[in-house]
């Protein structure tokens, strides 16, 4: 192929204001302006979304699935950072 | 919008109208990813306990080619689909047929690109894909390769046609492969309007004229047989074909159900409806089997079938020449909307450049 190819674009939608935007699947675009505009066509129309947030993939820096045991594993024995670790008397109110 | 716009739509009928409205679709996309829990370490382990991979997990290199090969068929389908019924945009019947056409066609568009966007996390580029396409080293469903002679034409796609994909893909929304599985979810809430405008527009033209039912029975008469074919050959029993994809995928999680089983549902499906619009399918052979709580149906053309598939058919040169055709006259447009990012870029570039030197 000669022609040149048009990278690759990650689309986020905010579905409605307040929520936060979701990656919804991807878009090819010369730029990232074309890029909005094609997300728009492509992942919108039926008013699924207020907002559009577009990424070059080959920017994402992602976590690697071969290390997901030792990468999250500091965070496994923490129970403490969660609430219910916590035992006060049952008596006691808004707590 | 959709859903809430079919006007004087006269409810054919209790129960879902199609495939898509059964609930399968909302149970797919509320699937919850749970191998952290499970601690799944490989490929086989995943399938087993029936979690999707992702593009970046370790697979088998014939279950990538396999889903390369399947998801880029079925985006090339959603593609070339859009011809049959773009030729029907000037002349719909109405402005309001016609914008929902015009609708529809586009959805289509989008179908496809969902399902490019799925074969590329497999690692192959959307150039190669169209490619593949262009030079016929990938097919697409034979269907699309039958002429719509009349406006009828676009009411049986719809409903039979739209009809049989919902049905085929309702249950790969569960398939294993994850963006496979998701493209599809969007694609079956968007072609749920699709089969109902299809219905609506044959079931006002069977309360019209007589030639206005005339035609829309001349339609069903050319689409039924062909809508049947769309779930491939047979592949159950004594008449299953040899050296078909359906055993190994559905080992895979690929494929939920055997052609010859999605077929016969769409059969029980659509035998009361058609009964309900007043059209009579064109099978001397149909008809309820009380034994086996089916429908009993005659036997498709399969000569007719492979013959289409390869090539054969009334439409396929026409096709795949507009096809190429047009994306050859949009080259200039790929080329000028790249030469423009490159320029933005390159004055990017040189203003932070001026930037660092100031």
């Amino acid at each position: 192929m000669t022609e040149p190819t048009q990278p690759l674009f990650e689309v986020f939608v905010r579905a409605k204001r307040g929520l936060s935007h979701v990656h919804v699947g991807s878009v090819h675009a010369p730029d990232a302006t074309m890029a909005v505009r094609n997300a728009r066509d492509l992942y919108t129309r039926r008013q699924e979304g207020v907002s559009i947030w577009v990424v070059e993939a080959s920017d994402i820096t992602a976590s690697s699935p071969d290390e997901k045991d030792s990468f999250f594993d500091p965070a496994g024995d923490k129970v403490y950072r969660h609430p219910t670790f916590y035992t006060v008397p049952e008596d006691v109110e808004y707590l | 919008m959709y859903g809430n716009d079919f006007g004087d739509f006269d409810d054919p009928g209790a129960g879902p109208l199609n495939a898509a409205d059964t609930g399968e679709v909302e149970a797919a996309a509320a699937h919850a990813d749970r191998r952290a829990e499970l601690d799944l370490s490989d490929f086989d382990a995943i399938i087993a306990a029936d979690q999707r991979i992702e593009p970046r997990d370790a697979m088998p290199e014939e279950y990538r080619q396999t889903l390369i090969r399947q998801i880029a068929q079925h985006a090339h389908s959603e593609i070339i689909g859009m011809q049959p019924e773009g030729n029907w945009l000037t002349r719909a019947p109405s402005l309001r047929r016609k914008a929902i056409l015009i609708a529809k066609v586009q959805d289509e568009a989008g179908h496809g690109l969902y399902l490019y966007s799925a074969a590329e996390t497999l690692g192959i580029t959307r150039e190669e894909l169209l490619d593949r396409l262009h030079n016929g080293k990938q097919k697409y469903s034979s269907i699309f390769n039958y002429p719509t002679l009349t406006w009828a034409d676009i009411g049986a796609i719809g409903w039979l046609v739209d009809g049989a994909a919902i049905m085929n893909q309702v249950p790969l929304c569960r398939c294993s492969y994850g963006p496979y599985a998701r493209a599809m979810i969007r694609t079956c809430k968007e072609e749920s309007f699709h089969q109902r405008q299809g219905f609506e527009a044959l079931w006002d033209l069977m309360r019209g004229t007589e030639a206005q039912q005339a035609m829309a029975q001349d339609a069903i008469n050319r689409w039924w047989w062909p809508a049947l074919a769309m779930f491939g050959p047979r592949d159950t029993g004594e008449h299953a074909v040899k050296g078909g994809h359906t055993a190994q995928s559905m080992a895979w999680g690929i494929k939920r159900f055997s052609n010859d089983e999605l077929r016969q549902r769409f059969v029980d499906m659509t035998v009361p409806q058609a009964e309900r619009l007043g059209l009579k399918l064109p099978d001397p052979e149909l008809k309820w089997n009380e034994e086996r709580g089916h429908y009993d149906f005659g036997e498709i053309d399969w000569d007719e079938f492979w013959r289409v598939l390869k090539g054969d058919g009334a439409c396929n040169a026409q096709r795949m020449e507009r096809r190429v055709t047009s994306h050859k006259q949009g080259a200039w447009v790929r080329d000028a909307a790249a030469a423009y990012a490159a320029k933005s870029e390159g004055r990017k570039a040189a203003a932070s450049n001026e930037g660092s030197a100031a």
